[in-house]
């Protein structure tokens, strides 16, 4: 275990962990050179080619004036759209996955564990399945094609992976310690207020930016449940991306592309630390 | 006294049935949103249904419909060969590197995000990008033949045997990142001691990772595979943005094949008949794996 | 866009004599190119000014594809739209569900039946009352080259199919590529379908294509069209697969290539890039197809609404899709020529004076066929099932009786 043999050993490990690093890296730095480029530069040039002449054109277009539809004010209103869907959703979510993830993890009752057994087969199921029938009920209820009735289908469909991640994270914590709050008084509510929630943050974290990223990148339920004006961003980038006919402005594409992915982008960059702890913490240990 | 004794009971009975009636609407939403509509699925797949369903009932010819299909045959085979390939690079891909940044990296940090990012952009963007990349007269093949080797071909995106496996490589790309997170936070939480003890039984770096960690992190593995599988069954977006299921229809998965059939071809009778094979095929692989791994950790 | 919607309504309603309600028209379409949202524009405008306000439910992808997944969840749910592109026999299969509403009524007043030819106004009725609005006439079977690549190579402008193969074959040796062409499924298919037009002729055509006899599937003209479509294998770049069209359309514009097999719509793309018809560009039918038409209709379906407003609004709708000026505009725009039959000429191109004629003569002679490739001609399933084969055998090697008869067995299967 000679100093020379460890340096050649971490320098393969450094070597490879970079390698990596640019293979990941790579589609990012196309995207992104391509959306400053300008279109004569795409059509003539190399894929990896720095822009020679760096230009915001795509961006502005792609954000306040490229056409969607017959309307053309780019992906500006859609943004938000997609905001005032995806935070109700989150939190629905995240906050019965929190509850249920307690109860099966700490509360069992007989049938409990079949019923998250179920739970996660149910997952299982290609969302093309449920469109119809989910109309149907929506409908039925008078949420079709509110935003309401949109939240409440990512909620429906979210509830499972957030569940899987709380019982994971909260089966680890000692049973004796609920057992002797129990003794000490304590009821079901209070137990999870001063014994669970307060560990809970990584875990939160976790879920939470998990269901972010899977419902802000949603096109499916988004196209087929959104109504007027209420549309998400991943349906306008679609709409963008996506003409049947007429000249593709690949560098507005790429960043209408980038504009839509920019939120999760942030946030698995800033709270990726955070993400991981959580991991670390037990979101997925058995 | 007495009173406080009922109202104690009553509270009591609430509380056993607590947790019941926390789990009561997911468990209701369960049955009626998935089970529900898997059932109604299958019942739309005995049939006629064209373009929107219609309840006239024909018995298993949808079914024999669908296995006559050659499309179908080639989308069920693409599903294995995906599936399999996905699951295992990603698993390798992402324990090895976990391995390797618990090594205590400088840039650890940075490097992490790197691997993490892919997972926030959407199955859109990636296909979209990767079909780029891939693209024998813009990407990587005219890069290289730029760069001199004018004989290099990488025409998997545009081949019919190989196409499949350039969805392979954008979905790992995809995915791998987030397997490394899950297994660097599982390798973050061994005992330390544990691999002390190894070491001093003299076991080298390589045995005591094999024979001690790797078996601590079975729940990680379960994990892995429970969320990598589940992205592979719904792996729609990624195929109609690299591929469009081409050449042909080389590189069609289940998913894609329901939908078109489903959707575009006014066949809901066929296309139901093949969420249900698909189902099913999962059920078969999956239900054991779980049922293995549930009751094994309700022991351990 | 609610708001500036409901804004122009009043903004529109303040100027109109009459006593006007805010009726608007939710219209799902998947135009949503820089283009196509002009060539709309027109028809939002003139319905703004009879106070009708335009709901945009655009939703790109496949074609249409995406669309008609949310079409369906909303007729499920109860609330379709006031109206939808939907084209070809799938204008009966809606109406057949019972979803269609009539404007019979705003046919009768215009004389629809007096300015629109047999073979298209059918496609527009259900049990005979109007129900859809066609709003261009694509021609499919064009063949677009590049003179110079022709002259460069000492070819001349094919105009059978078997003169095709020797001209594309020069084409090749002089270091260009003969055939421009994006392998999708669809494309795949068109190139397909010139082939069985001109190899086969229109009556083999529509009794085959259309009426699906299986005499005609099952004899030996079939093996020949096979035959034909697999030669043209060798005349594509290996880059084909994946391409879009209009990248194809580029390697003729550029010079790359010497010919596209593609719809009137690739006009468009050398207009944008500036290119003269004649000198830089030529378009002819494709080989064998000259006495042939085959015909691509855009229409609007009109979904029953129970308010009374909304009806008023389609039948608005419908009586401007119709009109000379929207037919006018939207054409220019679109490289299509008007559905509606003796609009004035002037502002068109010759390609476009071409396809007016042969519109005409070929719908008197019967060689105006729908285009199955473009869902003009049989049902979905059909079309799907020709399509799956279609474009399995162009990318394969498969042999012309093997296609021939997975051709039959699919079409079967999907019946």
């Amino acid at each position: 275990m000679g100093n020379s043999s460890m340096s050649i050993g971490r320098y393969a490990i450094y070597a490879c962990l970079i390698i990596f690093a640019v293979l990941y890296l790579m589609p990012l730095y196309v995207m992104i050179t391509t959306s400053l480029k300008d279109i004569e530069e795409i059509r003539q040039g190399n894929l990896l080619s720095l822009p020679a002449a760096p230009t915001l054109y795509a961006w502005a277009k792609a954000w306040g004036s490229a056409c969607t539809g017959s309307e053309c004010e780019g992906l500006a209103p859609f943004f938000f759209n997609s905001i005032r869907i995806v935070v109700p959703a989150v939190l629905i979510s995240t906050l019965i996955g929190a509850l249920n993830g307690y109860v099966l993890a700490k509360w069992r009752f007989r049938g409990s564990e079949f019923l998250f057994a179920a739970l996660l087969f149910g997952c299982f199921i290609p969302f093309q399945v449920i469109l119809l029938p989910m109309a149907r009920l929506l409908a039925t209820f008078g949420l079709a094609n509110t935003v309401t009735g949109l939240v409440l289908v990512h909620v429906i469909y979210g509830v499972a992976f957030t569940t899987l991640f709380f019982r994971n994270f909260y089966v680890s914590v000692p049973t004796e310690l609920v057992k002797a709050a129990q003794l000490d008084g304590a009821n079901f509510f209070q137990i999870f207020r001063h014994i669970f929630l307060p560990i809970s943050l990584p875990i939160f974290t976790v879920t939470i930016i998990w269901q972010f990223t899977q419902i802000w990148n949603d096109f499916l339920f988004g196209v087929v449940y959104s109504g007027q004006g209420t549309q998400p961003i991943t349906v306008a980038l679609n709409n963008l991306v996506n003409t049947s006919v007429g000249g593709k402005e690949y560098n507005v594409d790429m960043a209408a592309a980038l504009i839509a992915a920019l939120p999760t982008l942030v946030v698995y960059v800033l709270a990726g630390k955070y993400f991981v702890r959580g991991l670390t913490a037990g979101a997925v240990k058995g | 006294m007495h009173q406080n004794v009922k109202k104690q009971s009553v509270l009591d009975l609430l509380e056993a049935w607590l947790p019941k009636i926390i789990m009561a609407p997911t468990t209701l939403a369960m049955i009626v949103c998935m089970y529900g509509f898997i059932a109604w699925t299958g019942a739309l797949s005995f049939t006629k249904s064209r373009m929107l369903p219609q309840w006239d009932f024909v018995g298993f010819i949808q079914y024999e419909k669908l296995f006559a299909n050659p499309r179908w045959d080639v989308a069920m085979s693409n599903l294995v060969v995906f599936g399999v390939l996905f699951i295992a690079i990603s698993l390798l891909i992402g324990l090895v590197l976990a391995i390797f940044l618990d090594q205590k990296i400088r840039g650890e940090g940075a490097i992490r995000t790197i691997y993490l990012y892919p997972m926030a952009v959407s199955f859109v963007v990636t296909g979209t990008a990767w079909k780029w990349i891939l693209n024998p007269g813009l990407g990587i093949e005219k890069m290289v033949r730029d760069l001199g080797f004018t004989d290099f071909e990488f025409r998997w995106l545009v081949d019919q045997e190989m196409a499949i496996y350039t969805i392979v490589i954008a979905a790992v790309w995809q995915s791998s990142g987030f397997v490394m997170a899950m297994f660097l936070a599982g390798l973050r939480s061994v005992d330390d001691s544990l691999i002390k003890a190894a070491q001093i039984d003299g076991a080298s770096a390589w045995q005591s990772y094999w024979h001690v960690i790797l078996p601590i992190l079975r729940p990680v593995f379960f994990s892995a595979i429970v969320i990598l599988s589940h992205i592979a069954i719904k792996s729609f977006d990624l195929v109609q943005a690299l591929t469009g299921g081409g050449p042909g229809y080389a590189s069609d998965l289940p998913a894609n094949f329901m939908y078109t059939f489903a959707f575009n071809r006014a066949q809901m009778g066929i296309g139901a008949a093949s969420a249900m094979v698909m189902l099913f095929g999962v059920l078969a692989i999956l239900v054991p794996y779980l049922y293995s791994e549930l009751r094994g950790s309700n022991r351990g | 866009m609610l708001n500036r919607s409901i804004a122009a309504c009043f903004a529109a309603a303040s100027l109109v004599a009459l006593p006007v309600q805010a009726s608007e028209v939710e219209v799902l379409h998947w135009w949503t190119s820089g283009g196509e949202a002009k060539s709309v524009a027109s028809l939002k405008s003139s319905l703004e000014k009879r106070g009708v306000s335009w709901q945009d439910f655009a939703v790109a992808g496949g074609g249409g594809e995406n669309a008609m997944t949310v079409l369906k969840s909303r007729a499920v749910s109860g609330n379709p739209p006031t109206a939808a592109q939907i084209k070809g026999p799938d204008i009966q299969e809606w109406g057949e569900l019972g979803f269609l509403a009539s404007i019979d009524d705003v046919a009768k007043k215009n004389n629809w039946d007096g300015v629109l030819p047999g073979v298209v106004s059918d496609v527009m009725k259900y049990q005979g009352k109007y129900v859809a609005a066609p709003v261009n006439v694509h021609r499919v079977n064009w063949l677009w080259a590049n003179p110079e690549v022709f002259r460069k190579a000492g070819a001349t402008i094919p105009t059978t199919w078997a003169d095709f193969m020797v001209q594309a074959k020069k084409i090749q040796d002089a270091g260009y590529i003969a055939l421009a062409h994006g392998g999708q499924a669809w494309q795949d298919n068109t190139v397909f379908e010139a082939v069985v037009l001109g190899v086969g002729g229109a009556e083999y055509y529509k009794k085959a294509f259309v009426e699906l006899d299986m005499d005609a599937l099952n004899s030996s003209t079939t093996d020949e069209v096979f035959k034909v479509f697999g030669e043209l294998r060798q005349f594509i770049d290996a880059n084909a697969p994946g391409r879009d069209w209009n990248v194809a359309t580029s390697m003729v514009i550029n010079g790359e290539a010497g010919m596209q097999i593609m719809g009137d719509w690739a006009k468009g793309e050398f207009a944008v890039a500036g290119k003269t018809v004649g000198t830089d560009f030529v378009c002819v039918a494709a080989p064998g197809t000259s006495d042939g038409f085959t015909f691509n209709v855009d229409s609007f379906a009109f979904f029953q609404q129970s308010d009374v407003n909304k009806q008023s609004a389609q039948k608005a709708m419908a009586e401007e899709i119709l009109g000379t000026n929207f037919q006018e505009v939207f054409n220019l725009n679109k490289g299509s020529i008007p559905a509606r039959l003796g609009m004035a000429r002037a502002k068109f191109d010759t390609c476009a004076h071409d396809s007016m004629n042969a519109f005409v003569s070929t719908a008197q002679s019967g060689g105006l066929v729908p285009s199955f490739a473009h869902g003009m001609a049989v049902p979905g399933a059909v079309a799907g099932a020709i399509t799956d084969v279609a474009t399995n055998y162009f990318n394969s090697d498969t042999s012309a009786a093997d296609g021939k008869a997975q051709l039959v067995a699919a079409i079967q299967a999907a019946m």
